[in-house]
């Protein structure tokens, strides 16, 4: 299963040089841009954590992703995304955002089912990696672990 | 005879000759009676209008449009004298500037002034029955169009507006930087609710956001719509749990009255649905009812602009598009369509962008090129999401992208649902062609003239773009357009 999550997550995973042209794209906008990543992938989970703050004021995307990369250090096990924030009145919302980085088997979702009247079908949506706790949930084959 | 002679000596004596017969009873030109004045200065809290008009042979222009003014105001054939009971000159609409249309033989653009009292606060249905009231069948013009409106930020005030708006359904929906796709289910009529399910499942599942019920689904014999909504939602969770992103699925909620449309919109919102769908047909007064219901219920509404092609198409009669999608960010709609440029139904590109404009920003100046005839300031009401449908396809994504913009929802029903390889490859080969475009534009690269390699080589990674492509790659609807701006000569496209 591929997370389709972000804007190009049906196009091959980006290369850092492809990750640095969106990032300068963005940057010219004037738009901040921050790192999240996380182990839930549950579409409605909208508070990946944070790796730090908000980059503010930045020109070339070098920065960005020198903490890309430490990110993906820290938790190779995680989907890692690229955020950018446009401030501007009217918008004061995300511009864009982007995987950089997924785990290397997706898990994936379950969709649990409960009957009710008149033929109507409770849904809920149950990513297979939060049967684990945080931080256990993504296993890599290439470190032994299972 | 003798009454009336009495009368117009005692009015001259009370008026010391300053309107001359204006109080006289009879029939009198309506410009003589205020409805026309070249030194008016609009207030900000006017509400204006910019009409075509088409004097019948022999009629005055200015005249005609005095009368336009006063057909959609105060005014009725005659001299009455209970206006002297009224201050009447505050509700007379005035008619301040008459412009011959360049290049068009006896039609003119007539600017009307209302004064923002003669509207009930919040109500389209008000706000329309005068300014398109019974004017359009006066006798003395042979044809009549709205063109534009000035809605006066007093006025905007008054309204809702969008029920979410683009900014917070992307937050919904979680997706940004980037079009929308969507796809209406096909054939439009005769498909059991268990094969209507299908089509929204493959088609979400292979990567688009939405689907969309077509205007004219609503409860058939061959489809009721308690069954259409089961399957349909059957098909969408089916699709999240597959992709992991929220999709979601037009319910349209059309029927023959409020009530039945509550009953809907009801189920639909039980059933776990992001959004719901109306048809202009309803009426300006049960959009606005689905619009409070949609803010108060946290769904989105989408607008299928069923029935506007009748009074909006042509030049000289009708209502221009510009003013519904005026009217409908009023309203209070999330979603409307609003013409692709490229595709199969009417649209050219400087008016479209016209249309798109004044559903999108927070101020949109004059424009007469764009057939923007005045400044529109929305004092931050949210903007609606412009909906772009009827003979798209992937082949054409640059030009979509590029015309349209990145706050839009493209879709693509036949390109989809008619891919040979199946409805989940359509699917694909429109999200796969829309993100290769995005990320080409923001990497720099000169997509619209490099379109057409951007998207083979996509395709070298996607099989099913490159058979959408190989299919409808060379297809283009390439007529004139009937709908185009005059104040300034623009080509067709």
């Amino acid at each position: 299963m591929l997370l389709r999550h972000g804007a190009f997550s049906y196009l091959p995973d980006l290369t850092d040089e492809e990750i640095g042209a969106q990032v300068k794209y963005v940057l010219d906008k004037g738009w901040p841009v921050s790192i999240e990543y996380t182990d839930d992938p549950h579409p409605r989970n909208v508070y990946w954590e944070m790796w730090g703050l908000p980059m503010f004021d930045l020109d070339e995307p070098d920065g960005v992703l020198s903490e890309i990369n430490e990110c993906r250090n820290t938790f190779p096990n995680h989907y890692v995304r690229v955020l950018a924030y446009d401030a501007s009145l009217g918008r004061q919302t995300t511009g864009l955002s982007f995987l950089v980085q997924r785990p290397e088997k997706e898990l994936g979702f379950r969709l649990d089912r409960t009957e009710a009247q008149g033929r109507v079908q409770r849904y809920a949506l149950h990513p297979y990696s939060t049967e684990p706790p945080p931080g256990e949930r993504y296993k890599r084959s290439d470190n032994g672990s299972t | 005879m003798s009454k009336t002679d009495s009368k117009k000596d005692s009015k001259d004596e009370s008026t010391n000759g300053k309107e001359p017969a204006r109080w006289d009873p009879g029939v009198h030109s309506y410009a003589s009676m205020g409805y026309y004045n070249a030194d008016y200065v609009p207030k900000d809290t006017d509400i204006l209008a910019v009409f075509r008009v088409t004097p019948q042979p022999g009629v005055d222009p200015i005249e005609a449009s005095a009368a336009v003014a006063g057909e959609s105001s105060t005014a009725t054939w005659t001299v009455v004298w209970t206006d002297r009971l009224t201050a009447h000159e505050h509700y007379q609409a005035k008619c301040y500037r008459v412009d011959e249309v360049p290049g068009r033989e006896n039609e003119y653009f007539a600017y009307v002034a209302y004064d923002i009292d003669l509207f009930e606060e919040g109500s389209i249905a008000n706000l329309t029955s005068s300014i398109i009231g019974n004017v359009f069948g006066f006798k003395p013009l042979s044809a009549l169009r709205l063109e534009d409106m000035r809605i006066p930020v007093a006025y905007v005030k008054t309204f809702q507006g969008p029920a979410h708006g683009i900014v917070m359904e992307r937050e919904i929906l979680n997706k940004y930087g980037r079009p929308l796709l969507g796809a209406t289910v096909k054939p439009k009529l005769g498909l059991s609710a268990r094969n209507y399910g299908r089509v929204v499942y493959e088609a979400c599942r292979g990567g688009l956001d939405f689907t969309k019920d077509d205007e004219n689904i609503n409860s058939q014999p061959f489809m009721r719509w308690r069954d259409r909504y089961l399957y349909a939602m059957e098909g969408v969770n089916k699709a999240v749990a597959d992709t992991g992103e929220i999709k979601g699925h037009y319910l349209n909620v059309t029927a023959a009255t409020v009530e039945q449309m509550y009953e809907r919109a009801e189920f639909a919102k039980e059933l776990g649905s992001v959004i719901i769908m109306i048809d202009l047909t309803i009426g300006y007064s049960a959009m606005q009812s689905m619009a409070n219901w949609a803010r108060a219920n946290s769904v989105l509404l989408h607008l299928h602009r069923a029935g506007h092609g009748t009074y909006t198409r042509q030049k000289t009669h009708g209502v221009s598009f510009r003013v519904i999608a005026k009217w409908c960010r009023l309203i209070g709609v999330d979603h409307i369509h609003a013409g692709t440029v490229v595709g199969k139904l009417e649209g050219d590109p400087a008016t479209t962008r016209g249309f798109y404009d004044t559903l999108r920003e927070n101020y949109i100046p004059t424009n007469p090129g764009n057939g923007i005839y005045f400044d529109q300031d929305w004092a931050s009401m949210p903007g609606c999401m412009p909906v772009a449908s009827g003979g798209i396809h992937a082949g054409q994504m640059h030009q979509l992208l590029d015309h349209l913009g990145e706050d839009v929802i493209l879709q693509f029903g036949g390109g989809t649902i008619g891919h040979p390889l199946g409805i989940g490859a359509g699917a694909e080969a429109n999200r796969v062609a829309l993100e290769a475009m995005v990320k080409a534009r923001n990497e720099g690269r000169d997509f619209v003239k490099e379109g057409p390699d951007i998207l083979r080589k996509a395709a070298k990674g996607c099989h099913p773009l490159e058979v959408a492509l190989d299919t409808w790659g060379d297809i283009t609807f390439d007529y004139t357009s009937t709908d185009a701006p005059d104040v300034v000569p623009t080509p067709n496209a």
